[in-house]
């Protein structure tokens, strides 16, 4: 056992994520046969190997930086046009703060 | 005019004679396309507006006489996790359904200066995350070779878009193999370009290590001219190389006589298959063009599948966390507090496969665990990349295999995971090294199912890539 369903409700919670009771039971199934196939990574030795953040190429170390212009940005009507709801120029969100 | 045949060179032409105009080309390929739909629902939705306007610009310069740009005319269809301005774009999830994009990806950008009409979005798997098209919240598409199977993904959109002729090319997303593995299983040539070779400004983020825009097309040839169009810095994604974009068709030109081609053992030893056989005639033609082939060793190869569902995942539950219910369209109706907003608007709005990922990566990631999964996975990353960094001291591209099968029956692989995590083992590990890779086709099955042939090449080595593959396309594949 790799992931119990205490950890699976756990981890659903970090990532704040609904799950049916069903969807716990298939994801504690599925994360554990998942996981147990990754242990195969401890057969490889890494010591001494940098971690690989990125893809690394030759390449001068400034190469992808560029001047600071400052360009038009989205407008407030465009930036809120997708928004699940807003009003007055701002997203609304339920209350976060009690009074 | 055959819209389904048309090539860009044969658009060039067509346009130049006056056989037809561009906005005669728009029409017809928006036509064929709502009349090939249903069969394969490649397309989420068509764009005639867009299509046709971009078409009637490309016809009034070529009225005043002025270029019309290497794309010029040409029926593109873009995936719909690419930005396209005032167009619905979904990433294939209920979630976006609605969502409206307020500007257009750099490469949408690009195709339509360079004369480019975009016809359509292309169907995918949600969020790009699948290896069949199964997880598309709008349905899964049908392989046009065989209308029972799946079309690969995540890009199988594209890739049956492309394969049934309604768009001449098109553009797809690569993390994992979304480019080349369903360019394979429907018989059409994609392109996995460098990593950095074409700004991501626009793509909706799955794994930013990982993640690639690349075209589809029917012919090497019109590949290579699609990636030259869209390739090339971009200021708005700091990840964009500024690397000189070369002629990428000019350099198919060249010999490939006395190229050293490497051919990975760990990718051969299981492939028995008539996949195996398939790719065994593609090297034999390639020597007979004069390649000399060898067999060289990745030995981290094993590692790879682990190694990239564990950097991929991590990624996209980091990417994924935007959809909170504030700023992208959906909210649940259970939103009473910010808490309960955030859990069951994405609780009812991701799909299974990407539920199962966000758990995944938020695990790997946790307090715990980073140390034994992420920051090894990223050591295994650096012996992957170096495994090829060596092979290409000794030969000038890699030629494997795409995928261990030819497409598979939909509902096949659904239900397990593992297996068709499994799947993608030949075409990860280019993903991981940030080489550029891209399938060609190589044949069919007996019971005609596509094959494709992969080539690997270094770092911004696209020419002998393109090269290579357009040789063997003009030998016949793998006849």
């Amino acid at each position: 056992m790799k992931i119990t369903e205490t950890e699976v409700r756990y981890v659903a919670a970090l990532a704040n994520l609904y799950l049916t009771d069903e969807e716990v039971k298939r994801f504690e199934a599925d994360l554990n046969e998942v996981l147990t196939h990754m242990d195969k990574l401890n057969e490889i030795d890494t010591t001494g190997v940098e971690p690989m953040a990125q893809v690394l190429y030759a390449a001068g170390e400034t190469a992808t930086l560029r001047e600071d212009v400052p360009a038009p940005a989205l407008d407030n009507t465009r930036a809120l046009a997708n928004a699940a709801r807003a009003a007055a120029g701002y997203f609304k969100v339920p209350k976060v703060i009690e009074r | 005019m055959q819209v389904a045949s048309l090539t860009i060179d044969a658009i060039r032409q067509g346009l130049e004679r006056r056989e037809f105009s561009a906005v005669e080309v728009a029409t017809e390929a928006l036509r064929f396309a709502e009349a090939e739909n249903p069969k394969t629902n490649a397309y989420l939705r068509l764009a005639p507006e867009r299509a046709l306007a971009a078409a009637k610009r490309v016809d009034e310069k070529l009225a005043r006489g002025e270029d019309a740009g290497a794309l010029a005319g040409v029926p593109v269809a873009v995936k719909d996790v690419i930005l396209t301005k005032d167009l619905i774009t979904t990433c294939g999830s209920r979630l976006l359904e609605h969502y409206v994009p307020p500007y257009d990806a750099t490469a949408v950008i690009r195709l339509e200066r360079a004369g480019g009409v975009i016809v359509g979005k292309t169907n995918c798997d949600e969020f790009a995350m699948g290896s069949s098209n199964e997880n598309s919240a709008f349905g899964p598409v049908r392989n046009p070779h065989a209308p029972d199977r799946v079309p690969g993904g995540s890009s199988g959109g594209s890739a049956a878009a492309v394969a049934q002729g309604t768009a001449v090319v098109a553009l797809g997303s690569d993390t994992g193999g979304s480019i080349r593995q369903p360019a394979s299983f429907c018989g059409v040539t994609g392109v996995t370009p460098t990593y950095g070779r074409v700004s991501r400004y626009g793509l909706t983020a799955f794994a930013s290590s990982l993640d690639h825009i690349g075209p589809m097309a029917r012919t090497v040839k019109d590949a290579a001219t699609v990636l030259g169009v869209i390739a090339g810095r971009d200021p708005a994604d700091a990840t964009s190389a500024a690397a000189p974009v070369p002629d990428y068709t000019a350099a198919m030109d060249g010999k490939v006589a006395g190229l050293k081609l490497g051919l990975p053992r760990e990718y051969l030893k299981d492939l028995t298959s008539e996949t195996g056989d398939l790719i065994t005639r593609g090297v034999d033609t390639l020597r007979r063009l004069g390649c000399e082939v060898r067999e060289i060793s990745l030995p981290a190869t094993d590692y790879a599948v682990t190694t990239y569902y564990i950097i991929a995942t991590a990624e996209a539950s980091s990417n994924l966390a935007r959809y909170d219910g504030v700023r992208y369209t959906t909210r649940s109706e259970h939103s009473d507090t910010l808490a309960d907003m955030y859990r069951y608007t994405r609780g009812e709005g991701f799909g299974a496969e990407c539920k199962r990922r966000i758990m995944l990566g938020t695990y790997v990631l946790s307090a715990g665990y980073y140390d034994a999964y992420y920051l090894k996975a990223q050591k295994v990353r650096a012996l992957i990349a170096r495994d090829f960094a060596r092979a290409f001291e000794t030969v000038d591209a890699i030629v494997a295999p795409v995928s261990p099968f030819p497409a598979f029956r939909i509902g096949e692989k659904i239900n397990d995971p593992l297996a068709m995590y499994l799947s993608d083992i030949y075409t990860i590990t280019g993903d991981l090294a940030g080489i550029p890779c891209m399938s060609v086709p190589c044949g069919k099955t007996a019971g005609g199912l596509p094959v494709g042939m992969q080539i690997l090449a270094k770092h911004f080595d696209e020419c002998t890539m393109f090269r290579l593959a357009g040789s063997f396309e003009a030998a016949g594949g793998a006849a």
